[in-house]
């Protein structure tokens, strides 16, 4: 079970994108904990601020084109102070990110062993041999049939699963503390999906790693996480256990999203469809509760002027005041029909 | 490996025939003969048919050709009608200068082009990839003659720090003497043709490094801790190098053909201002032998940037 013991503290963490010489916050105050031996998913739509985050906490960013504020306190070290080579102490070693495209994400000239070696050449001072040993481990830990075929295999002669595989052998190569896995099953089938999620959540056992799960699929989150953040429009607006989460969702955010989540006891045919778009970086509202617009039978005294995050129950934050006498136009007892 | 090459070089064999055809029928088609200008105007018409039986031109064309061919395979390509001296020796002669000048050319240009292509893909948008994206704008659209009589005339000519004509000084005695003026000779005509070839290179590596840099498994590198300056010798670099690899085979052939621009101007005596010269006094055994040359080089290049390219792309090999 999850320690309580915070390894990964992100406090008031804003990150702004240049965009034709003015900066625009794609995500805006982001506190979030990550605790050892726990799978926290961050959720949302695309657009919403999850992959920002990542790259954020990773340090990938462009600092010429980027403004990045707050704190991103790792084991004691603010990681938004670091330089380029203090930053590289952590990456790869402490902290691991396995990427959303096992098509793009591989070097296409290099072979899977020295991709793998390469983390390790600069993370640890073992022998050639060791290395290449260690290479075998991994690539077998994350459930490679043949270890010594596939590494000397190049990324192009692998299936779309192996690949995410070996991306997640090149993410865990340091046993870090640290495992930022962003959409790791987005392009991968059904089946292959479930072989990836079960080989991250035996690496978090076997390491006691925290992972950070972002996905938009609720599916993969209900199967695997243990606490959740729904992020909308680079807010985070409810954040829970997984139970608080499915079991009484608050934020009417969250609750569109389980709504509109294909169910195999629901007996009518439609989806439930969440009106309008996330809004673009540009056109994001400046005051008021940016979900406003996309609920727009509920009215403007609902919604607090600056929302801020309200308890409603130990580990259960909601963002606005909203979600009190929120109701879906078409259920029982709504009077907004 | 081997097999992929083995084919392409089988390829090769018919593309070589049609173009050996090719090249001798466009030399027959073009208007005039060996000996116009060379005979008095009012010689008897049957002494002309009976010099062109003696050269073998009275025949239809696919019996010259059939000679020709039978000929060449002997390793020879007939006399020079302008030099009055074997084909083979004639060219010989000029092909070893207009080699070096391309070997030097290129050389040069890859030495100029690959840091500088990296140089302005690393730093881009900033002012030395401005200056450079300046210069390769501005020589891309200047004819390449007109780069060369302008070089020749500041630094020939003006300044006089290198000689305007020749491949070497008369007065050169000794092989390191000959040496040195072989190489003082090619300096300007090849430091002039590869500031123009660079040009291509350069852009094509600098927008190859810029998608690099933004490229997923650069991304993945850096969330493995690899310092930017490894990351640019490790991954960056050999994968912007793919496209130009692809070129280089196709570069060798493209600075055989601009030798004739450069040879022509410089006077410098090598195959292309011989190419020249043989078109204006219809020197035909001059022209098919060169062209055939020119051709075989170009089919050579492609086979070249077909082995190049499969040795570095690992996706490209036959199994």
């Amino acid at each position: 079970m999850a320690t309580e013991e915070n390894f990964l503290t992100i406090k008031d963490v804003s990150t702004a994108f240049k965009i034709n010489g003015q900066y625009y916050d794609a995500i805006s105050h982001i506190n979030l904990t990550v605790h050892h031996d726990e799978i926290l998913a961050l959720v949302g739509e695309s657009g919403c601020g999850k992959s920002t985050l990542a790259t954020t906490i990773m340090g990938l960013h462009d600092p010429e084109e980027t403004r990045i504020s707050g704190v991103v306190d790792f084991e004691g070290t603010n990681l938004l102070q670091l330089d380029e080579d203090g930053y590289n102490q952590f990456r790869g070693a402490k902290i691991g990110m396995i990427f959303q495209d096992p098509l793009s994400a591989l070097n296409p000239l290099k072979r899977v062993e020295d991709q793998i070696q390469e983390v390790l050449d600069y993370h640890t001072t073992l022998s050639t041999a060791a290395k290449h040993d260690r290479v075998m481990e991994l690539l077998d830990q994350v459930g490679i049939v043949n270890p010594p075929l596939t590494a000397r295999q190049y990324p192009h002669e692998l299936s779309g699963g192996m690949r995410q595989r070996v991306i997640i052998a090149i993410a865990i190569a340091c046993k870090p503390d640290l495992i930022i896995a962003d959409e790791p099953t987005t392009a991968l089938d059904v089946t292959i999906q479930a072989q990836i999620l079960d080989v991250l959540r035996s690496i978090q056992a076997e390491n006691h790693a925290g992972i950070i799960l972002i996905t938009h699929d609720l599916g993969v989150v209900a199967e695997t996480a243990d606490r959740v953040a729904v992020m909308y429009a680079g807010q985070i607006v409810e954040s829970g256990s997984a139970e608080q989460i499915f079991n009484t969702p608050k934020h009417p955010y969250t609750r569109s999203l389980l709504r509109s989540m294909p169910q195999r006891n629901n007996e009518s045919d439609d989806l439930y469809v969440i009106q309008g778009n996330v809004p673009s970086l540009r056109r994001l509202p400046t005051t008021g509760d940016r979900f406003a617009s996309r609920i727009p039978w509920v009215p403007a005294s609902e919604h607090e002027a600056t929302p801020t995050m309200h308890e409603v129950a130990p580990g259960h934050e909601v963002r606005c005041t909203c979600y009190r006498n929120f109701t879906f136009p078409d259920e029982k007892g709504s009077d907004h029909v | 490996m081997w097999k992929t090459i083995l084919r392409r070089m089988l390829i090769m064999i018919p593309e070589v025939i049609i173009l050996s055809i090719l090249v001798f029928l466009l030399a027959k088609a073009m208007p005039g003969d060996p000996f116009t200008g060379s005979i008095n105007p009012k010689a008897n018409p049957a002494q002309i048919a009976h010099l062109m039986k003696m050269n073998g031109l009275d025949g239809p064309w696919y019996s010259q050709y059939w000679n020709w061919v039978v000929h060449l395979f002997h390793g020879n390509l007939g006399n020079s009608y302008q030099y009055q001296e074997p084909v083979t020796r004639l060219i010989a002669g000029r092909a070893t200068n207009t080699l070096w000048l391309a070997l030097f050319t290129m050389l040069l240009t890859y030495a100029i082009a690959l840091p500088m292509g990296v140089f302005a893909g690393r730093h881009e948008g900033k002012l030395p990839d401005t200056i450079i994206r300046f210069y390769t704008y501005v020589t891309y659209c200047i004819p390449f003659f007109v780069i060369l009589v302008v070089g020749i005339w500041i630094f020939g000519y003006v300044l006089g720090w290198f000689p305007t004509t020749g491949s070497i000084s008369i007065t050169a005695s000794g092989w390191l003497d000959t040496i040195g003026s072989r190489f003082y000779h090619i300096l300007l005509p090849g430091i002039m043709g590869a500031l123009f070839s660079t040009v291509n290179i350069v852009q094509y590596l600098r927008s190859e490094v810029i998608d690099a840099k933004h490229s997923d498994y650069v991304r993945t590198a850096r969330s493995k801790g690899v310092p930017t300056k490894d990351i640019y010798r490790h991954h960056i670099f050999r994968n912007s190098l793919l496209p130009i690899a692809a070129f280089a085979g196709y570069s060798i052939t493209g600075l055989l053909n601009g030798s004739i621009f450069t040879e022509t101007i410089f006077s410098y005596p090598g195959m292309g201002l011989l190419f020249i010269n043989s078109i204006s006094f219809r020197d035909y055994t001059v022209i098919t032998a060169l062209v055939l040359i020119y051709g075989i080089l170009n089919l050579l290049g492609t086979l070249l940037s077909d082995i190049i390219l499969s040795l570095v792309d690992p996706r490209i090999r036959i199994q």
